[in-house]
């Protein structure tokens, strides 16, 4: 398991409200619905200090479209569920790594049919290769890159040329 | 933190601010006018990156300026006059090649200018660089690769990529200018000491642009003035469009 998915790992078992950790699963990204906030990586502490409650997050991307939407169905759902004095922080640093992604994240990515970071060798930039990505769908390495940018800032489009699917691969950043 | 340092450092993020949110909707007019439609949803997706960064510098030159004023306020409410973008980031899109050429320009820029806005002394601003470094290799090997096949390609898109650059040439010494603000920052390890820039500027868009087969345009003449609010006219009207929805409905949610 990658150093960074085992800190967040201990932090959340070691957290004094864990119950509060368990509530925010429900949190979907809306962007990737079969996410949680926990799954992508861009929930980074839960703290309560007496009633209140304070949600760190950050954003994948800078121009995250969701986060917005992301905060409201934290302060919603926390409120449901009683507790009515609930901040949410957007922290920048450290900057999102797509190594936080859990390892429950990336099979549920895959099973929603988007290759996940790890499916794809890195070109010697570090960068999203042109091509043989696994894909999703049919597990074939015969594929490759239509655009740079998919459905999102956080995906690549590319093309699967045995099952004929199109499909978003995760970037690594 | 002394006043003076502060309120340079509250300047310093606007004029950071104003660049990305003026670039960022220059490429978001690419929105459904794409040559493709997956170039159509690339050119939107950085658009957002360039518009979250002017967001995350408008806020925190609002944390600083303390008045009352949010990132919408830095955004929505000030005229052309007001605005500190330097002048490439407004120029209408023009044609794709035009669009790309100014990209790269940018992008280049960028990947120079980040690096040395990540060591600043200043958390914030480091953040912020942190955040963009990552998604401005993506934006430079999409400008970059567009440059290549545009002024290798056809006789055509050559031609009208030759044009965009001798076009756009005098708008990037702007680029690499300092103030007695931004000296004030680079001394204090703050800001960054663009000036210092320019040569790897040069060195890596002259490579780019030998191998796409274009010529490096010469040194003769230069556009100057966006730091100081002298604007082309095209900001102007960019801005009444930008801004006309915020100022017709102020406050209004949805």
């Amino acid at each position: 398991m990658p150093e960074e998915q085992y800190q967040r790992l201990q932090q959340r078992s070691a957290a004094d409200v864990r119950e509060l950790w368990d509530l925010l699963d429900a949190v979907k990204d809306p962007e990737v619905p079969a996410l949680s906030i926990w799954d992508l990586g861009i929930l980074r502490d839960i703290q309560r200090h007496k009633e209140q409650v304070v949600v760190t997050i950050t954003p994948t991307y800078s121009g995250c479209p969701a986060m917005d939407n992301i905060s409201t169905d934290v302060v919603s759902l926390l409120n449901a569920n009683g507790y009515s004095d609930v901040t949410v922080k957007l922290v920048l640093s450290p900057a999102w790594s797509s190594e936080w992604m859990s390892a429950e994240g990336r099979k549920k990515l895959r099973e929603y049919g988007i290759a996940p970071p790890e499916d794809a060798e890195l070109d010697e930039d570090g960068l999203t290769p042109d091509a043989h990505a696994a894909c999703p769908h049919c597990s074939s390495r015969n594929t490759r890159r239509v655009s740079e940018f998919g459905s999102t800032a956080c995906k690549a489009l590319f093309q699967c040329d045995d099952c004929g699917e199109p499909f978003d691969y995760f970037k690594k950043i | 933190m002394s006043d003076q340092i502060k309120q340079a450092i509250q300047e310093y993020a606007t004029r950071l601010g104003d660049d990305s949110v003026v670039l960022g909707h220059r490429i978001s007019e690419w929105v459904s006018y794409g040559p493709f439609l997956e170039e159509d949803i690339a050119y939107g997706n950085v658009s957002l990156d360039y518009i979250g960064r002017a967001r995350m510098f408008y806020t925190y030159a609002a944390e600083l300026a303390d008045d009352g004023r949010d990132e919408d306020d830095f955004a929505y409410m000030r005229n052309d006059r007001e605005y500190r973008n330097l002048l490439l980031m407004e120029l209408p899109k023009g044609d794709f090649a035009y669009s790309q050429v100014r990209q790269l320009f940018a992008d280049v820029y960028y990947t120079l200018m980040l690096p040395e806005l990540l060591q600043s002394k200043d958390e914030t601003l480091s953040a912020i660089a942190a955040k963009a470094i990552k998604e401005t290799k993506y934006h430079l090997r999409r400008s970059r690769d567009w440059v290549l096949r545009l002024g290798d390609g056809t006789e055509e898109s050559h031609k009208r990529t030759q044009k965009a650059l001798d076009q756009l040439w005098g708008y990037t010494h702007e680029l690499f200018d300092m103030d007695e603000t931004e000296q004030l920052l680079a001394d204090a390890g703050i800001g960054v000491d663009v000036s210092r820039l320019r040569d790897s500027w040069l060195k890596m868009v002259s490579d780019i642009l030998t191998e796409a087969t274009l010529t490096v345009p010469e040194d003769s003449w230069a556009v100057r003035g966006g730091r100081v609010g002298y604007h082309t006219e095209n900001l102007g009207h960019m801005l009444t469009e930008m801004q006309i929805v915020h100022r017709s409905h102020p406050g209004c949610k949805w």
